[in-house]
Formats: structure tokens, C-alpha cells, sequence
């Protein structure tokens, strides 16, 4: 399928899942538990770009979508633009520091990189929490407008706009995927030694695709202010962001977009049910149960069970 | 056919206190077969490794087809067509034999000759490529399921997809059969034939001898010969460095 094709078909899938909400679902809870879904949609996939396809391993998941949702904080006592423009800033500023930890932490290779992200997102964390402007450790209230544009209720339009978000990181993936520059990912991810003796320039793909992974997990994290209303440095930088978006490609696969997609719709929504049926703090068992169980059983997550099949019809 | 290629000018490398390279000085002519030869540890693999760009050299200066390559990246000196290929096969794991080509081919295509390659003309040249090292029917199967000679052949189709002028085939040969090894030399002959030049470092003399014009002997870092195969074979510090005093 074309890329120009898959990106009509996504924002076709956008709008039909978009609808079928709208008068489906009566209950507004669901739209809330969606929108946490969606975003993790967002950041799997994000996450994927640099984990999965070009194989170096970011903890720091939880600092870069602070940072979107920070730069929000920012923007709306300033000036409170629409939260399109939101998503922009916080996906510009998220990937120039994507880009400088690039620079910074890229001849790291393997568990020093990994440290090396965590390390940036507690910086970035020790920063927040010592700024006055933003709220400091005791976080900041966020009145969001009485009535969201097009839609009236506001969750409805959080909703819709962490699904286009979605919609448009997994189109994005899609592409890298097939392009030219997928190929040049795969071949730094396999042998960085080999990639650079086959034309391939690894620094500058390394860069891009840390930039381009921290800002789509900055735009990720734009919303955020608007949706929890209060926002303090302990739940943005939440741990759990940075296991989640590393757990749903595992589970779901790494090699291609489908993995992060399908990992992101499994393990968020139990999450989401766990949360309600039995406790909060059940969450992170879940995820460490379920990464136990599929390391195990399908080490290539749920694609990998579906591909081994694929692979043996075209060998005979 | 006389034109210097590659232009290597005291050229030194050493790893903390152990000098890996001693100024080393070395031309090589468009359309040479070169067997680079010498003893384990004399400094074949870290020469190859400074031409490739994989090293950085602390002193003297290398050309290549008119440009300086001193301080250049690895991935520019490929496009610049100086090619090489691993003493250990490292294949691109995650995918297929094809792909493996495609990488190259997409990296630098667009360098060599101005434009994107489109999809037809890359299937072609692999297509191409594949044929040449007799891997056609193996195009879709990942490298793991390969032999150790279609290793080595993949090895030498991804350094050719790059279109070199110089082809620096490290070892290529280790560890195969006799036959194997024929099937190897016969490629490489062919690839030189075609034009390239070709730098073959080799443990099995038989191998080196039959297909160099030139042998360049290393031993501890220095080069101590170089000229046709049978003046260096004969040289008194060459059969000291092989079989002692």
C-alpha cells in the first residue's frame, strides 16, 4: 500500500472511530479512558521510533512528554492559544531536546544510553520542580475553557484531538518505515559498523530519529494540563510513562508500527479496566506481569506470533 | 590504467603504547589486485579499518581518487566508491538478503549518480548483484539462515552494491573450503576484471598468490615488503616474519 494511501485510510479510521464514539457512547467516562488509550498510542509509537527501529533504548520517555505538557503550563498563563498550537510547541521544544540528548548520549551505545536518558529525564524533572512560574513541587490548576471548540463538552475534544494524534503518528511511522530512511534505521539498529561501510550516515539518522521520537512525545504530552486540570511534577513525570511506553512495543512487537498500535490498545486498556474493577496501584503489576509472561511466551510480542507463519509460506 | 587510486603517506595508528601502524607509505594503481599479507597482530585489519574510515589514523595522510579522506566519516569514503567488506560477516540481521542490498544501493545511489534510484532500476541492480555471487534463489531468506560462504558472498554483493572503485575484501576467504575458496578467487578476478581494484588481505597463500599482481607484506606494524608475489615471498625479512630466525 502507498504511504499516501495508508495516511487517507488512517484519518478515514480516525473519523470513523470518532463517530462511532460520539453516538455510541453515552457515558463521558469512556471518552476519559480513551483519551489516557490514545495517548498511549502516541508514546509507544514514539517510543518505537528510536527503540525499535533503530535499536537504542530511551528511558526518559516520562521527561520528554513533561516537557510538552510543561510548555502548555507555560503557554496558557501567557496567553492560552487553542490547543493545536499547544501540541506544536511542545512537539518543536520536545524534539530540539530530543535532538541535544542525541548529541549528547549517541556514542553511548546499549545500557550507558539508556542510563543516560533516565539521567535526562530526572533533570529535566529537578528543573520543573524548582520553577516558580510553572507551580514548582506544588504543582499548578489549570482552568480550561468552560466550552471546547466544534464540540461543546471539553472531553470530547481532548478525545478527538489525541485521536488524530494517534492517527498521525502512526501514519508517520508507517512512512519512516518504508522509506529510505527506515532502511538506514534498521541497518544502525543491526551494525552501526557495516551501516557506515554501506553509505550509510549513522550520526545524522541517529539524530533525526531522536528528534523526531521526542517531539511526537512532547505532543503527546501538550494536552496533558487540560485533561488532569492539575498537573504537578510527580504525576508528569510519572515513572510509569516511561515503563508503559517501553512494555507496549515489547508486547506488541518492535519491528513494525503495528506492534506499539496493538501493544498500546492491549495493555492500556486492561490498565484502564484494572483501574476501575479492582485498584489503581494495580497498574504496574499488570505491565510487569504481562512483559514476564510475553518475554516467555512470544519474545517478538503479538505480531511476532502472527509473523513466524507469514515467514514459513514463503520459504516453501 | 596507471593512474594512482589510493596514495597512503606515513601513515601510523597506535592503541595507547602499542603501535599498531608504523608509518606506512603505499600506492595503489587503478585496477591493481593487491594481496596485503603478514603475520596475526601485524597490523593488517587496523590498515584496513584506517583506509575505511572505521579508525581514525593519529599521523600521515591517505587519498583516494583525488580527494583527502584524512578526518573523513566511513559513510562518506563509501560514497566517495571505497568499498570494503568484514573479516567477520556482519550482515543487517533484521533483513533479508535483499534488503541487505538495498541499503547500500539507497545510500549511495544518489551520491554517485545525481538522482534517486527508482524501484524497478534498484530490483534490477539487485537482481544484478545477486546473480553475480549466485545467491539468486536466496533472496528473501534472512541472513541467519545462510551458509558461511553465502555469508561471505552476501558480504562482498552489499560492498559491491556501493558501486567501489576500491574493494577492500578483508579475509573473505577465512575458514571455507578448497573449493569454496575457487569460487571466491573467481568472483573477485571478475569483480577486478569489471574494473574495480581490489585490496584482498589473505591468511591462505595459495589464495594470495594466484590472485595478486602486487603482494604488500606487514609484519609488527611496518611494511618489510613490497613487490610482485615472488620477489616477496623471498624476501629474507618476510620468511623470518613467517617461519623465525
Amino acid at each position: 500500500m502507498k504511504n499516501s494511501t495508508f495516511c487517507l485510510l488512517t484519518a478515514a479510521v480516525v473519523i470513523v472511530v470518532f463517530a462511532l464514539a460520539m453516538v455510541a457512547v453515552t457515558n463521558d467516562y469512556f471518552f476519559f479512558a480513551g483519551y489516557v488509550v490514545l495517548q498511549y498510542i502516541v508514546l509507544a509509537t514514539a517510543w518505537n521510533i528510536l527503540g525499535g527501529y533503530t535499536g537504542y533504548i530511551n528511558f526518559g520517555t516520562a521527561g520528554f512528554f513533561a516537557i510538552g505538557a510543561y510548555a502548555s503550563v507555560v503557554l496558557h498563563k501567557l496567553w492560552g492559544p487553542p490547543i493545536p498550537v499547544l501540541i506544536l510547541v511542545g512537539g518543536v521544544l520536545a524534539g530540539l531536546v530530543g535532538l541535544g540528548m542525541g548529541v549528547l548520549t549517541l556514542r553511548l551505545r546499549g545500557v550507558f544510553f539508556a542510563i543516560g536518558t533516565l539521567a535526562l529525564a530526572i533533570v529535566v524533572q529537578t528543573f520543573v520542580t524548582n520553577w516558580d512560574y510553572v507551580g514548582g513541587s506544588r504543582g499548578v490548576y489549570i482552568i480550561r475553557p468552560a466550552t471546547a471548540p466544534l464540540l461543546g463538552t471539553y472531553i470530547h475534544y481532548l478525545f478527538l484531538v489525541m485521536l488524530a494524534l494517534a492517527g498521525f503518528s502512526i501514519a508517520l511511522a508507517r512512512c519512516i518505515e518504508r522509506s529510505t530512511l527506515g532502511f538506514g534505521l534498521a541497518a544502525v539498529r543491526d551494525d552501526e559498523q557495516a551501516a557506515e561501510a554501506a553509505g550509510v550516515p549513522t550520526l545524522k539518522l541517529k539524530l533525526i530519529s531522536t528528534a523526531l521520537s521526542g517531539a511526537l512525545m512532547g505532543m503527546a504530552g501538550a494536552p496533558l494540563p487540560y485533561y488532569v486540570t492539575y498537573l504537578d511534577p510527580t504525576s508528569g513525570f510519572n515513572l510509569a510513562y516511561a515503563v508503559n511506553s517501553i512494555a507496549m512495543p515489547l508486547i506488541g512487537g518492535m519491528t513494525s508500527w503495528v506492534g506499539p498500535l496493538l501493544g498500546a490498545i492491549f495493555l492500556g486498556t486492561i490498565q484502564q479496566a484494572a483501574t476501575v474493577t479492582i485498584s489503581s496501584s494495580l497498574n504496574l503489576l499488570l505491565v510487569g506481569v504481562l512483559l514476564v509472561l510475553f518475554v516467555v511466551v512470544a519474545p517478538h510480542g503479538l505480531i511476532g506470533l502472527w509473523q513466524p507463519r507469514r515467514r514459513s509460506r514463503v520459504s516453501s | 590504467m596507471s593512474e594512482t587510486l589510493l596514495q597512503v603517506r606515513g601513515l601510523s595508528k597506535h592503541f595507547g603504547g602499542f603501535i599498531a601502524l608504523d608509518d606506512i607509505s603505499l600506492d595503489i594503481k587503478e585496477g591493481e589486485r593487491i594481496g596485503l599479507i603478514g603475520p596475526n597482530g601485524s597490523g593488517k585489519s587496523t590498515l584496513v579499518n584506517c583506509l575505511s574510515g572505521a579508525l581514525k589514523h593519529d599521523s600521515g595522510s591517505v587519498r583516494f581518487d583525488g580527494n583527502a579522506l584524512d578526518g573523513m566519516p566511513a559513510y562518506q569514503r563509501t560514497r566517495l566508491g571505497l568499498a570494503r567488506s568484514f573479516q567477520l560477516p556482519k550482515p543487517f540481521r533484521s533483513l533479508t538478503v535483499v534488503q541487505n542490498l538495498h541499503v547500500p544501493l539507497l545510500f549511495t545511489a544518489k551520491h554517485r549518480a545525481g538522482a534517486h534510484l527508482s524501484t524497478a532500476q534498484i530490483d534490477a541492480r539487485c537482481e544484478e548483484l545477486l546473480h553475480m555471487v549466485a545467491l539468486d534463489g536466496k533472496a528473501r531468506v534472512r541472513p541467519r539462515d545462510l551458509t558461511q560462504i553465502e555469508m561471505r558472498k552476501l558480504e562482498l554483493a552489499r560492498a559491491m552494491a556501493a558501486a567501489p572503485k576500491l574493494l577492500i575484501a578483508d579475509e573473505a576467504m577465512a575458514g571455507l573450503s578448497h573449493s569454496e575458496v575457487d569460487d571466491i578467487l573467481a568472483l573477485l578476478v571478475k569483480l577486478n576484471q569489471s574494473g574495480v581494484t581490489v585490496i584482498l588481505i589473505e591468511h591462505i597463500m595459495r589464495a594470495v598468490m594466484s590472485f595478486s599482481d602486487r603482494l604488500v607484506c606487514l609484519v609488527a606494524g611496518r611494511k618489510v615488503a613490497d613487490g610482485t608475489p615472488r620477489e616477496v615471498v623471498h624476501n629474507p625479512d618476510v620468511e623470518r616474519a613467517y617461519l623465525g630466525e
